[in-house]
Order: structure tokens, then C-alpha cells, then sequence
């Protein structure tokens, strides 16, 4: 534990000297935290400086081997990271699917070769990676996926169609899962291939959601050579990897304030602020019963969820990994997030109805649109119907 | 404290289980109820209990108890609420025990606690007075009396009240404060009138007419106790209802597994599941709100009162979700009597009644909160 305490203070000292002062106030929209990447657009020379002192402290994938761009923190001492930069409010210096979804999954499954060459871009923001899983054809059926590699010589040959791919417009590369045996049972025939979207025949295109944003794409492979290298893991193995992953990132998608969340990454005051200014009432009882009763169960029901995430991260230091039962977070986190969502808007009435323009705020505007991100939550990374059959197989044992 | 059991807290649940499910099982219970046992428990099982200590879980070593706290109280009440087993623990160690510790003075705890421990004294809180639940109303009165107090006034849902030995009262003073007072049972003026339950437990409608009284502690200082030992009352509560949540969920798990229809397992069929895996959640989220709960009576943590109305929020709706979802899914045999289901539902009823419903606690909750 003196160690710890050494590491801490030590910690704080460098953050302290390190952190600029404006990485030190909360993030007022997702665009206030990098992703990385070559087209990234920094929003203040701060931010580009904060990033490029964390990554050389291997601070941005503190857990992460020191070849691989981390700084090979213990998970305790990752915490009390993560604790002490919370302490003075730094912001991440980076959020990115290579992070939370690739990375883990390279470590595991990849080859030495592998993780030298393709994590310490991630660990520096150098590269920024999107996930090539859904296409127009598979969905939540995800393994009857078509997008065909065939072998030629050192490389694959792709070709195929993925949909839904998220910032796929602003990303470096794609992590995808191809088809490499159309004879095989459906989940034996996919392979995990990395795939530089730079290459020929390689296009992404945006496709405007109902927010009005455009942070998903269509990308499509027109004849693109990958080398072979670049699969991860064995030739048809790929839906073992493709599962582990999905596991990541339900994991990251259940954290409340994690990247996945909408409204995480912006600090806003608590529903009973929005209501008070709305209802125009300064203090006592909420005089609109039925809305307080609703911001109550809402704030009750986000109380036992924290609970829980605490339960089992103090079940994971007793040795406990990450299993099915990530499914439970996503789905709970899920639905209280809609639920919140929908309840920032409720809580304005009229004030919450504005599309763009005169006689809206700002922040009524934002609340009206995360509204509609927000349901979003349920469908990507596997929608909520998926979260309860995996919950009812694999974690409550009940038959097919 | 961690959310997750240490080893020793391990240990006793598996001793707990394992005595719970010999001498404790639904079938003893059943026993009980079937034969209309007056005192509504087995005092020689209870004994047994006290022998083992649980009377003294949470209380100090000087009079007798184990020194240790709510966390282990806990996994002992789940256990009891697994097999619905009768006992007077609740009554007589979270809620009149408790009073005692907090608010007696260093001979009231000693006299009461000590014989508590040792399974000689049982005790019933009494401070419900509106058919639902809402502790402010306290109309009761306490008057001082050549040697102490008398007091004046109805109680009803003593839990346990018929065996109390020594009942815990709210009183209101002349002043108006609200204090807690002591009244033995064979007291003048004290009438004791045992009900019969839903759940087949027994409460007790109370009356005072001037019945001689002491008071616990300083009744002026006590207001605040009063609601001190209801936080912790509602806390043990949604232990013991944990339990009883545990169990009817796993009871209709394995019968989804079990039983055929169509020609496979009901537990087949997707509507199903996706109840179950809802219904999973909720036992999930019920728990760890209950464990924070109880060690945050431990830790003496700041926010205790939002904590007791979140655990008791929660287990009163998840518990009588879990009752209604079990006697549904059971089909037939989960509205007959010889089905254990419906038994878990109708103590579902009387645990979410009993120290505030879910809408009680979330006013509650937005009240402390500051909405
Ligand atoms: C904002 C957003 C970002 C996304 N980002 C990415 C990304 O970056 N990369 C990527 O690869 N994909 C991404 N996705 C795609 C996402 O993973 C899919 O949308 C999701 O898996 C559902 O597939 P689908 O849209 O084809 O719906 P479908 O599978 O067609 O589902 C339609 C409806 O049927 C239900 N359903 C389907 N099967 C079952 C079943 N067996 N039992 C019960 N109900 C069922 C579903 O729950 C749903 O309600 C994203 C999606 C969204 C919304």
C-alpha cells in the first residue's frame, strides 16, 4: 500500500504540473474530448498538448504493456489514475473504439508483431479505428454476415458491403469481420481482419439519422487487398474474437459518464435543476407531483445501478472477469439512459419541442436532440432484445 | 466495505443456510401456520438461534452479543426470508434492539440488550398508528407520572407485538417532541390484541390507556432516533425481503426449466425469457442496493436515510413483482395453497406495506434530496 500512496502522490504531482488548465474544466461537448486520429480536428492547441503528455506517460492506455503505448499500470494503480485525475477534473486525454474495443482484444489474441505494430498508434490518438461488424443483411443475426475475403497469394481479396459503421467518415482504419469459408456452418466461416481505409477501394459514406446528425456510415470494399498478416487470430476464428470484443464494449457502453453514453461526456445540472427552472418553483416540493415522483424513480433506479457496477467491479478485484453478464449492464444502462433522456425533454414541455433556430436555448436544443440519440442506445452493440436472450442463456441457464 | 461478502460473512451464510434449511424449511412454517401456533414461531428453535448468537449480531460484547453489525445481520435475515421462516429476530433484534442500542441509557441497554442476547427477552417496536405507513403521525400521548410516564394512545401492525415482552413505543410529549418509551407486557391498561395476516404472521393492534411507561433514554432527545432506528428497521427489512426475492425468482426459474407445454420447456419460449431476464435485473439491482444499505449502517454513512428508502424502494417492488411473476408463471398450481409461490407472494404484500411502499419511500427520497 506505501507503494500506492508513493504512486499517488507522485501521480498528482505530475498531473498537476502537467494537465493545462483548460483540460482542467468540464468537457461542454463530445467535440472537447479527442478522438484521435489523421483527420482529427483539435479544438484548442491544449488539447493536442494534453494528449501528446499522457501518451508519452503511456497514461492513455495506462494498463497496456510499455511496448504496446501504455505504462503497464497495475489495475489498482490504474485506478487510483483515474481517481486522481477525477481529483483535479482533467479531462481524457483520449476516447477511441481502438482503446475500449480493439485493443483489449489484440493483447489477447494478436501476435507480438501485432501488438507492436498496431497499439501504440491507438495509445498516441496517431490512428483511430471504427467497427465493421453490422451489414444491411445482419444485424442482430450478426454471424450470417456475407462480406466475402478470398485468399490470394499473401493477401485477402474483400469485398462486400458494412452498414451502421459508426464515425466511420472520420476513422484511419477498420476493424472488420469477413466471411473466409461460405461452406462452413455460419459462425465457423468469419475471420477479424484490420484494414486500412486508406487503401484503394475502401468508401465510406454518412447516413443522416433522425437527430439530424450524421455519425454513421456505409462502407463499402470494392476489391481491397489486406494482408494476411493483418488477421487476427486463425483463418475461420474470427466469431470467438468478434464475441470477446462485443463483451468490451458492452462494458464500456454500461458505464455511466463513459465515452458511450451521450450524455456523458457533457457535465449538466440534475433533473430536479431543469425541473425547478421549469416549473419556475425555487425551492421546497417540486409543486408538479407527477414529475417529481418520475425524477425520484429515475434517480432511485441510477442509485442501484451505480450500486451494482460497484458490486461487481468489487467482485472483479476477487477475481471475477468480464462475462455474459455485461449484458445486464448494457440493458439496464441502456434503458435509463432513454429514460433520462426523454425525461430532459418532458421537463421543458414546449421549451423542449425546438429543432434549430430562434427562440430556442442552446441547452433546450441539445436536450431535444440527445432525445433522439438517445434511442440509439437500445439498437447499437446489440439491441435490448439480444442483452435479455444472452442474459437468458447464458447467465440464468435457460433452454434454446 | 466491499459490496461482496468477505470470508467470514461467507461462513455464515453457508451456517446460516444450513440451519435455516433443516429446523426453518417452508414446510416448518407451514407446520406452524396449519396448526395455529399461538406465539406464531417454534421457541425452541429460537432458542437454538440465540445459542448460535444471532440474537447478538449486531449488539456489543458487554452484554453479550457478537460486536459485529448490520453486513452480517443481513445475510442472516436473507436467509431466514429465503424459507419465509418465522422467527423473532426482525422484531426483536433490527427493530426493538435497535431501538434499545441507540437510544437507552447505559442501564437500559445492559438490563434489555443482555437478556435479549441470551434469548430471554423478546421485543416488538410499536409506532404505526395510519393504516399506510407514515411515522409522523404520532398521536399517542406520553404524560409524566410519579415515577415515569403513562401513556395514552393505539397501535397497530406491532409486528410480533402478541410475544413482546417488553414493547418500544412513540409517544408525543406534552411539548409535542416524539420520544420512544418502554412498556412491559403484563402493564395496566395495556391491551394486546394478536391479527392473523395475509402471510400467516402475526402483528398486534396495541392499546394504551394510561398504562404505566419508561421512557428509553431522554424522550425529548429521541426524535431523531426515532427515525435513526426506522432507516435501520427499513434496511433489515429489505434483507429478510431480499431473500424472499432470491428464492421466488429461482424457484420459477427452475420451473420454466421444468415444465413442459407444446411439447418443450416453457423456458423455451421467448416472452418468457426476456421476463425472466428483465426479472433477473431487478434481483441484481435489489441486492446490491440492499448490501450498500446495510454497510452503510456500518459505516455510519451520511446519506443512510436516501439509502434505506432506496433499498426499501426496491425490494418492495421487486419483491411483489417477484410474487405476481411467479404465481403467473407457475400457471394453476401457482394460485393453490400446496404450491410454496403464492406464500412468497403473500409476504411480498406484507413487506411492501409494512415501513412504506415504494411510492412512500420515493417521496421520501425526493424529500431528503431536496426536491
Ligand atoms: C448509433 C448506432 C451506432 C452503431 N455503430 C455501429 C458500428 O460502429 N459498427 C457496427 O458494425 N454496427 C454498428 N451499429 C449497428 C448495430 O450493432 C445494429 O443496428 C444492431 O446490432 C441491430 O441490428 P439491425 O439494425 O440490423 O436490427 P435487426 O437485427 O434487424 O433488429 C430489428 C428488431 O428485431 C429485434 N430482434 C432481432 N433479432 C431478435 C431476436 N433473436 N429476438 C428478439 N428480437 C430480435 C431487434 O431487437 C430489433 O428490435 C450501430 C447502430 C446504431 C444505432
Amino acid at each position: 500500500m506505501a507503494d500506492l500512496d508513493t504512486f499517488r502522490s507522485e501521480t498528482r504531482s505530475w498531473l498537476e504540473a502537467n494537465c493545462p488548465a483548460e483540460m482542467r474544466t468540464p468537457p461542454k461537448s463530445a467535440f472537447d474530448v479527442a478522438w484521435g486520429g489523421r483527420k482529427a480536428e483539435w479544438a484548442s492547441p491544449e488539447q493536442k498538448q494534453w494528449l501528446d503528455v499522457m501518451a508519452e506517460k503511456g497514461f492513455t492506455v495506462p494498463t497496456w504493456p510499455k511496448d504496446c503505448g501504455g505504462a503497464g499500470l497495475s489495475k489498482a494503480e490504474a485506478k487510483v489514475l483515474k481517481q486522481e485525475m477525477r481529483a483535479l477534473g482533467c479531462r481524457p486525454p483520449l476516447m477511441s473504439f481502438g482503446i475500449t474495443m480493439l485493443g483489449p482484444v489484440v493483447l489477447e489474441y494478436g501476435t507480438d508483431e501485432q501488438k507492436r505494430k498496431f497499439l501504440p498508434p491507438i495509445a498516441r490518438g496517431d490512428i483511430r479505428w471504427c467497427q465493421g461488424y453490422s451489414e444491411p443483411g445482419a444485424g442482430s443475426d450478426l454471424a450470417s454476415l456475407q462480406c466475402k475475403a478470398e485468399r490470394d497469394g499473401d493477401d485477402y481479396v474483400v469485398n462486400g458491403q458494412k452498414v451502421w459503421t459508426s464515425e466511420a467518415h472520420l476513422s484511419d482504419w477498420i476493424f472488420c469481420l469477413v466471411r473466409t469459408n461460405s461452406d462452413a456452418s455460419k459462425h465457423d466461416g468469419i475471420s477479424f481482419l484490420l484494414i486500412d481505409m486508406d487503401d484503394p477501394g475502401v468508401e465510406a459514406t454518412p447516413i443522416e439519422l433522425i437527430s439530424g446528425a450524421s455519425m454513421f456510415c456505409q462502407t463499402f470494399f470494392d476489391n481491397v487487398r489486406v494482408p494476411v498478416n493483418h488477421r487476427i487470430g486463425a483463418e475461420n476464428a474470427g466469431w470467438t474474437i468478434a464475441k470477446k470484443l462485443l463483451q468490451h464494449e458492452r462494458e464500456m457502453l454500461s458505464d455511466p459518464g463513459g465515452s458511450g453514453s451521450p450524455t456523458g461526456a457533457r457535465k449538466r445540472g440534475t433533473l430536479a435543476d431543469d425541473a425547478r427552472l421549469s416549473l419556475g418553483a425555487s425551492e421546497g416540493p417540486l409543486p408538479d407531483t407527477a414529475l417529481r415522483e418520475r425524477i425520484a424513480r429515475l434517480e432511485l433506479d441510477t442509485l442501484c445501478y451505480k450500486a451494482t457496477l460497484t458490486r461487481s467491479a468489487d467482485g472483479a478485484k476477487a477475481g471475477r472477469g468480464v462475462g455474459p453478464e455485461t449484458s445486464m449492464f448494457k440493458l439496464y444502462m441502456s434503458e435509463l439512459n432513454k429514460r433520462k433522456s426523454d425525461l430532459r425533454v418532458r421537463i421543458r414541455g414546449a421549451n423542449g419541442l425546438g429543432w434549430t433556430g430562434e427562440g430556442f436555448a442552446r441547452d433546450d436544443l441539445a436536450a431535444t436532440r440527445e432525445w433522439l440519440n438517445s434511442k440509439a442506445e437500445s439498437i447499437a452493440g446489440g439491441t435490448s432484445e439480444i442483452q435479455r436472450n444472452i442474459i437468458a442463456k447464458r447467465v440464468l441457464g435457460l433452454p434454446d | 466495505m466491499s459490496l461482496i461478502l468477505s470470508e467470514e460473512q461467507e461462513l455464515l451464510r453457508d451456517t446460516a443456510r444450513d440451519f435455516v434449511q433443516e429446523h426453518l424449511s417452508v414446510k416448518a412454517f407451514r407446520a406452524i401456520r396449519d396448526q395455529d401456533v399461538a406465539d406464531g414461531f417454534d421457541r425452541k428453535i429460537w432458542a437454538e438461534l440465540c445459542e448460535l448468537g444471532w440474537a447478538g449480531i449486531p449488539f456489543s460484547e458487554e452484554v453479550g452479543g457478537a460486536g459485529l453489525g448490520f453486513a452480517e445481520l443481513g445475510v442472516v435475515l436473507e436467509e431466514l426470508g429465503r424459507t419465509l421462516a418465522p422467527t423473532p429476530l426482525l422484531a426483536t433484534v433490527a427493530l426493538g434492539g435497535t431501538a434499545v442500542a441507540l437510544a437507552g441509557n447505559e442501564t437500559q441497554q445492559k438490563e434489555i440488550l443482555t437478556a435479549v442476547c441470551a434469548g430471554e427477552r423478546l421485543l416488538a417496536l410499536a409506532f404505526q398508528e395510519t393504516p399506510r405507513f407514515n411515522p409522523e403521525v404520532v398521536e399517542t400521548r406520553a404524560e409524566t407520572a410519579a415515577d415515569g410516564y403513562t401513556l395514552t394512545g393505539e397501535k397497530r401492525l406491532v409486528v410480533d407485538g402478541h410475544v413482546a415482552d417488553t414493547l418500544v413505543v412513540t409517544a408525543r410529549s406534552a411539548d409535542g417532541s416524539v420520544g420512544l418509551f418502554l412498556v412491559d407486557a403484563g402493564a395496566a391498561g395495556l391491551s394486546v390484541e394478536r391479527t392473523r395476516m395475509v402471510d400467516s404472521r402475526n402483528a398486534a393492534n396495541v392499546r394504551f390507556d394510561g398504562t404505566p411507561a419508561q421512557a428509553l433514554g431522554d424522550p425529548t432527545a429521541s426524535a431523531a432516533v426515532v427515525d435513526e432506528v426506522l432507516d435501520r428497521a427499513m434496511i433489515a427489512l429489505s434483507a429478510e425481503m431480499l431473500g424472499g426475492i432470491q428464492e421466488s425468482f429461482e424457484r420459477t426459474l427452475q420451473y420454466l426449466k421444468d415444465r413442459d407445454q407444446f411439447g418443450v420447456k416453457i423456458g423455451t419460449f421467448q416472452a418468457l425469457k426476456h421476463r425472466a431476464a428483465d426479472w433477473f435485473c431487478e434481483v441484481e439491482l435489489a441486492r446490491s442496493i440492499v448490501l450498500m444499505a446495510l454497510r452503510g449502517v456500518d459505516d455510519a454513512a451520511p446519506n443512510l436515510p436516501q439509502l434505506a428508502s432506496a433499498a426499501k424502494a426496491r425490494t418492495s417492488d421487486v419483491y411483489i413483482q417477484s410474487g405476481e411473476e411467479g404465481v403467473q408463471l407457475f400457471g394453476g398450481i401457482g394460485m393453490t395453497d400446496e404450491e410454496d409461490i403464492g406464500l412468497y407472494l403473500k409476504r411480498a404484500r406484507v413487506t411492501e406495506l409494512w415501513l412504506g411502499d415504494g411510492d412512500y419511500h420515493r417521496h421520501r427520497f425526493a424529500t431528503l434530496e431536496g426536491y
